[in-house]
């Protein structure tokens, strides 16, 4: 499902709404939850599930091409985590 | 950020009122969770894409008693963020 199929399927859930509000809607919904990220914000969706920025530490790796030591500063990754709904969701049957 | 904090924002941008918003916000992540489900991949653009891996089952232990128990095959979610969701070292 892309972004588009998922405006559509929204769209024909929603009564009220034209195809182009729906798409305005979805898209700062997902520009918000980014933008917070983007902020090392805690996303937390219940349910569904949470996005959290952890910090990976630096650490010294390997070129493995030349086997050359490069350093490898320290990063922020973005982590989600599955709620409780949706992974019964996933393994009910 | 919550989904009220969500709510807020959408108010902010688009002018949406929240009851509304909130009511939004629960059809995008149901339609999601139904997608996912029904193992589609969900591939927003610009965000990220999730994916539904299937785990065969395997041996664990329960690490306060040691006991040998069997973990069930299951279904798991991951999330690749976008490159664009690359958050920047400081």
């Amino acid at each position: 499902m892309t972004r588009s199929e998922l405006i559509n399927r929204v769209y024909e859930e929603l009564e009220g709404y034209t195809r182009k509000q729906t798409e305005i809607i979805v898209e700062t919904f997902f520009d918000a939850l980014k933008e917070a990220l983007l902020r090392g914000e805690k996303v937390e969706l219940r349910g569904f599930g949470n996005f959290k920025v952890k910090t990976r530490k630096p650490r010294k790796a390997r070129n493995p091409k030349t086997g050359e030591s490069v350093d490898v500063p320290e990063r922020q990754v973005i982590h989600f985590k599955a709620g409780r709904e949706l992974r019964e969701l996933l393994n009910s049957r | 950020m919550t989904r009220a904090d969500l709510a807020q924002e959408i108010f902010e941008r688009v002018g949406l009122p929240k009851r509304e918003a909130q009511e939004i916000i629960e059809i995008i992540l149901k339609t999601m969770m139904d997608a996912l489900k029904e193992g589609e991949t969900v591939k927003i653009s610009g965000f990220g894409t999730f994916t539904v891996r299937k785990k065969t089952p395997r041996m664990g232990r329960n690490p306060r008693t040691g006991e040998e128990i069997e973990i069930s095959a299951r279904r798991v979610v991951t999330f690749r963020p976008s490159n664009l969701l690359r958050v920047k070292s400081k």
